[in-house]
């Protein structure tokens, strides 16, 4: 039996940014397991100081290439607490609606070509084109669904242009908006075949007790602002992030790491579905179920499976808001934005989890202090305690080195992570 | 999907292909994933032997290295001029690689220190000034735009593989614009750089009624001072179109932002 080995995976693959794993078992006992962030920071929250307000949204959605529609609207939801603006209806409708498809691209994005590959023996989606064309094809349908959506509400699938401080610049097409609606209605046996392919993924039998922390909904499953909470019980004003993340620096990560009841929590799709699994779509909440999947699971590599979930609940709900926002004619899309002294925070649940900007303004509505929290900067102590975990857990069970370094990849790649938004 | 191409008869042979990411959002490398219709038909025009974010096998074998992002620390020189070694053609991806994009405007601070401490207080960080791929290496071909568009990476490269010249348009945005029989911006009150940045686009922003930050870097024979004349006629002052000016470092050569305020504030914060 094998009870020695070393792991060094550096730059790891296959997902968003530069991390390394390293793992160390001598004798069945672990010496060694560490989660590295080496990104090189941008300094985002410098750039913007001395900065006018429109700067921030259009400035601060570059942080990220997969969820720039997310830090977009959380930046504005930042500005407008901050100049004490409410969005009309419309624009709320319209927003979720874009989020939606945000979580859609970006879910699919990963199941499909960045997780999938290691469920079915592969080093990539390439590969797949050819053994698996139908999963392949179906992964596309769905991700260009999503972008083609982004595109019509936000006007770009990556940095949107539409999206302004006060409402949008432009509104689709109530047309466009009727073939979207026909295309979602369309996606679902797509979907439920996913969740098929997904049934027959061995999800590795791991699990250690975590705390959750995401959005808390009231009425709908929580993406844009409300209340703050954690599955250990701790509840939070949205403006009051930073007594709910407890950012902190340490040797090893170019991003900063957060804590909250214990030595590290978790943020993303299993942390909001843990706190708000009845306020899920039914038929989500069914295909949770169907998966394995109830509330509050502790196991990391079902974020899987919670994305996919969400998937459901977001087609879904996209449906019902569509709906309402054909109901009833176009109103003005923008609103007038006067800005002022004051400061405000913007919390989205974008595709990785909790996200929170925030911006002080002068009276000339200039920023003169910035602070972004990004999802996987939250999750980054989360994941180094799992790999810890993870390596104790078979250090005693002589599995061969690659098989423990797939674990321990698959394990990162589970929570979906971007590197180089956590850095910033 | 594998059957051999051939453009007017003659038979194509697959580059390799590697991608590779400097200090950026990784938004470009993710524009090729993002075009779903077309992404079949472009892998089969190349052989991609190293693509981190998307999949495990890596090689140094390649024949067109696109790298994304900017110069923010001293490894990533030494990575990018390992990477001008193994690649035949070198292509800077984006905004950040061409111009420093949106991370250059931490340059606009003289002091590096006043920056690192804003964002990580006395943790000790390394970083440096933001430079562009050409500071340090050869580019063979620039790819503008914050994010890149697809269309134009995916005719570029297909031009690189049939053995075509790769041109960009050198007019400016505001002609695509028109022919897209947009309403000004000026007219609707939004600030917008079209008159001066080079195109190629298809007024990406502006037929979505957002004014033009100038990502993709200045036209030839951009008229900078007409331009200021112009929005100045429009009631935009200054600073406005300063902001879009300095967003992306494209137009560095004209606005000369270089900090020269007291070293422990912003550089225009100060200037009022």
């Amino acid at each position: 039996m094998k009870l020695s080995c070393e792991i060094n995976v550096h730059h790891l693959t296959r997902v968003e940014g530069h991390g390394n794993i390293s793992i160390s078992i001598k004798n069945g006992v672990v010496k060694k397991a560490q989660w590295e962030v080496v990104e090189t920071p941008r300094f985002f929250e410098a750039m913007l100081v001395g900065k006018h307000w429109e700067n921030a949204p259009y400035i601060c959605g570059r942080i990220c290439g997969i969820c720039s529609i997310g830090h977009t609207l959380a930046s504005i939801r930042a500005v407008e607490n901050a100049f004490g603006i409410t969005p009309s209806p419309q624009t709320a409708s319209l927003r979720l609606l874009l989020k939606h498809m945000e979580t859609l691209q970006s879910h699919i994005l990963h199941l499909y070509f960045l997780a999938a590959p290691d469920f079915l023996g592969a080093g990539s989606v390439l590969p797949l084109a050819k053994t698996n064309p139908q999963e392949v094809q179906r992964a596309l349908r769905l991700k260009l669904l999503a972008n083609d959506a982004c595109d019509i509400i936000g006007g770009r699938r990556l940095h949107p242009t539409r999206t302004v401080v006060g409402g949008f610049t432009m509104l689709p097409e109530k047309s466009q908006l009727e073939k979207i609606r026909q295309r979602l209605m369309a996606s679902i046996p797509d979907l439920l075949a996913s969740a098929e392919l997904f049934k027959t993924f061995a999800i590795p039998d791991f699990s250690r007790e975590t705390e959750f922390v995401s959005l808390k909904g009231d009425t709908g499953y929580p993406f844009i602002g409300g209340g703050l909470v954690s599955t250990d019980g701790v509840v939070k004003k949205e403006s009051q992030y930073r007594a709910m993340t407890n950012e902190y620096c340490t040797e090893g990560f170019t991003s900063k790491l957060s804590k909250l009841s214990r030595r590290s929590f978790a943020v993303g799709a299993l942390a909001r579905l843990n706190n708000n699994f009845t306020l899920l779509h039914p038929t989500a909440r069914e295909i949770s179920k169907f998966l394995g999947l109830v509330p509050v699971n502790h196991n990391p590599y079902m974020c899987n499976v919670a994305q996919l979930v969400e998937c459901v609940h977001v087609v879904l709900d996209s449906v019902r808001l569509i709906d309402t926002l054909l109901g009833s004619p176009w109103q003005e899309p923008r609103r007038q934005v006067k800005a002022k002294k004051g400061e405000g925070v913007g919390a989205v649940e974008v595709p990785r989890g909790i996200l929170y900007h925030y911006y002080k303004f002068d009276k000339d509505g200039k920023v003169t202090k910035a602070d972004c929290v990004i999802p996987t900067s939250q999750n980054h102590a989360n994941i180094l305690h799992d790999i810890e975990a993870l390596a104790s857990q078979y250090a005693r069970t002589g599995k061969q080195d690659r098989e423990i370094e797939l674990l321990a990849e698959m394990l990162v790649r589970a929570y979906d992570p971007c590197i180089s938004c956590s850095v910033h | 999907m594998s059957e051999p191409l051939s453009y007017l008869g003659v038979a194509l042979a697959r580059p390799k292909v590697g991608f590779f990411e400097l200090s950026s959002c990784e938004g470009c490398q993710l524009q090729l994933l993002n075009n779903e219709a077309t992404l079949l038909d472009f892998l089969n025009l190349v052989e991609i032997v190293n693509f981190r974010e998307g999949m495990s096998e890596r090689g140094d074998n390649y024949d067109i290295a696109f790298v994304e992002g900017s110069v923010t620390r001293k490894d990533e020189i030494t990575r990018l001029t390992e990477i001008r070694k193994n690649a035949k053609i070198l292509v800077a991806l984006g905004s950040c690689a061409c111009f420093g994009g949106v991370n250059q405007l931490k340059n606009r601070f003289r002091d590096l220190d006043w920056v690192k401490k804003e964002v990580y207080g006395d943790f000790p960080i390394e970083t440096m000034e933001v430079h562009p791929l050409a500071d340090f290496v050869q580019v063979d071909l620039s790819i503008f735009g914050c994010p890149i568009k697809k269309e134009e990476v995916e005719r570029i490269v297909t031009d690189l593989v049939v053995g075509k010249t790769v041109r960009h348009p050198e007019y400016p945005v505001c002609m695509e614009c028109k022919a897209n029989e947009n309403i000004c911006l000026f007219e609707l009150g939004e600030p917008c750089l079209g008159p001066v940045t080079r195109a190629g686009c298809d007024a990406w922003c502006t037929s979505n009624r957002r004014g033009c930050w100038g990502c993709r870097g200045p036209a030839e024979g951009a008229n900078l001072k007409q331009l200021e004349k112009i929005m100045h006629t429009y009631g935009f002052d200054r600073e406005i179109i300063l902001d879009r000016l300095e967003c992306f470092g494209g137009f560095a050569s004209f606005t000369q932002t270089a900090p020269t305020q007291d070293k422990k504030s912003p550089a225009r914060r100060k200037k009022s």
